[in-house]
């Protein structure tokens, strides 16, 4: 019962205190969980990161879903992932709430107009990022063109010649490519073909 | 779902007419879905819900999705959690906001409790390694889709202080990593900036 109360408790903080998305998150919890309340080892924590960046979904979510798993049980993991977000859900609706009411006045449309083009800016800055790591396994600052792969670069092209052409759906798009990608790594595999 | 036909009324769908029971149900759907596909961080969600809420649906307006993200990303928590808040809230106040986050936050518990159980099996799996590495390959596209799109709007503002804005915020994070929440900063006090300049402008002309 004092695991759980204590669980419940520092993933509030990690919820509270995780700005800027998933990322920020991970030092967080592992402060808590590894180095004030020692509930897990280092090693384990590691492991845990790779899942969660691994499978779909929030990585916050994902680690506390996992944590709370591992050390009580899906009690746990409920329990966890509701102190992660409870912070968010306060502040978000307070802020959605003052936005819908104040955001026709045109001095608050001035003051989002600036914002949203960085805004575009940031969104297109995480799909650079994909983009290396999706061609060169790599960020922009250690790259190798020698890296570079071939299968990769025309689902990319083919996909987004889709989108643009067709306006398929988001999700049809990055699964297709999952199965399509997977498909010919295997076939070049089979024929021996080196990659 | 028919009954609650007068209560629509009442929360106002931007497009056409529908019933509250709907809209929550399509709410709760579409999030569960984005969030069992969203491999990668924030932006990622962000991009699909721009497709899914402004494209697809129509429910929200560009501009709004714009603001939404700029607003979740500088709230603390999850980036996902947040933007389904607030579009939650958008749609069906707090209920809605309720209904939102158990879609966007159902699918990552479901997957990470059976996988928390054989994890050693998953990590180790070619096929799933394979599978990952390729997908990011859809996921980049499906991000540039979007941003060509956002991208069209900027340009199309003709204000050098905004193409200008986006140029430079875009070099910043990509090239120098600064700080999404810091780019975000900058720009609020451009933007406060900006009002003060409009605003001292108009008196002028008024004396």
């Amino acid at each position: 019962m004092e695991l759980l109360l204590q669980l419940f408790l520092s993933f509030i903080q990690v919820g509270l205190f995780s700005v800027g998305g998933g990322y920020a998150a991970i030092p967080l919890i592992q402060d808590q969980i590894v180095n004030v309340h020692g509930l897990m080892s280092l090693s384990e924590f590691t492991d845990l990161i790779t899942i969660a960046e691994m499978t779909p979904g929030p990585i916050s979510i994902n680690s506390s879903t996992f944590v709370g798993t591992r050390l009580a049980g899906p009690f746990g993991a409920i329990l966890c992932t509701l102190g992660c977000i409870i912070p968010s859900f306060i502040i978000c609706l307070t802020l959605a709430h003052f936005y819908y009411k104040y955001r026709n006045f045109s001095g608050v449309q001035t003051v989002l107009g600036a914002l949203r083009p960085a805004t575009v800016a940031l969104i297109g800055s995480a799909g650079a990022s994909i983009l290396m790591l999706g061609l060169f396994h790599s960020n922009i600052h250690e790259f190798a063109l020698g890296d570079f792969r071939i299968i990769e670069a025309i689902l990319f092209v083919v996909c987004l010649i889709i989108l643009r052409k067709y306006k398929t759906s988001a999700i049809k798009i990055i699964l297709g490519s999952g199965v399509a990608g997977t498909l010919i790594y295997v076939l070049c595999g089979v024929a021996g073909l080196p990659l | 779902m028919n009954q609650v036909q007068s209560k629509a009324a009442n929360t106002n769908p931007p497009d056409q007419q529908r019933t509250k029971g709907h809209i929550l149900w399509t709410l709760f759907k579409s999030m569960f879905v984005l969030s069992a596909c969203t491999f990668g961080g924030g932006f990622v969600i962000v991009s699909l819900m721009k497709k899914k809420y402004v494209e697809e649906l129509k429910w929200l307006s560009e501009d709004e999705m714009l603001d939404i993200t700029a607003i979740t990303q500088s709230s603390p928590g999850p980036l996902p959690v947040n933007a389904s808040v607030i579009i939650g809230y958008r749609m069906c106040g707090v209920l809605g906001s309720a209904i939102a986050v158990l879609g966007a936050i159902l699918p990552p518990m479901i997957i990470i409790s059976i996988i928390s159980v054989f994890y050693n099996e998953f990590r180790s799996n070619t096929y799933i390694a394979i599978a990952l590495q390729v997908m990011r390959a859809g996921v980049a596209a499906v991000i540039f889709d979007v941003v060509i799109n956002l991208c069209k709007n900027v340009l199309k503002t003709k204000r050098a202080l905004y193409i200008g804005m986006m140029f430079i915020a875009f070099v910043a994070t990509y090239f120098f990593g600064v700080s999404a929440m810091l780019i975000i900063l900058i720009c609020l006090g451009i933007g406060i900036t900006d009002l003060l300049i409009s605003l001292l402008m108009k008196k002028r002309k008024e004396v």
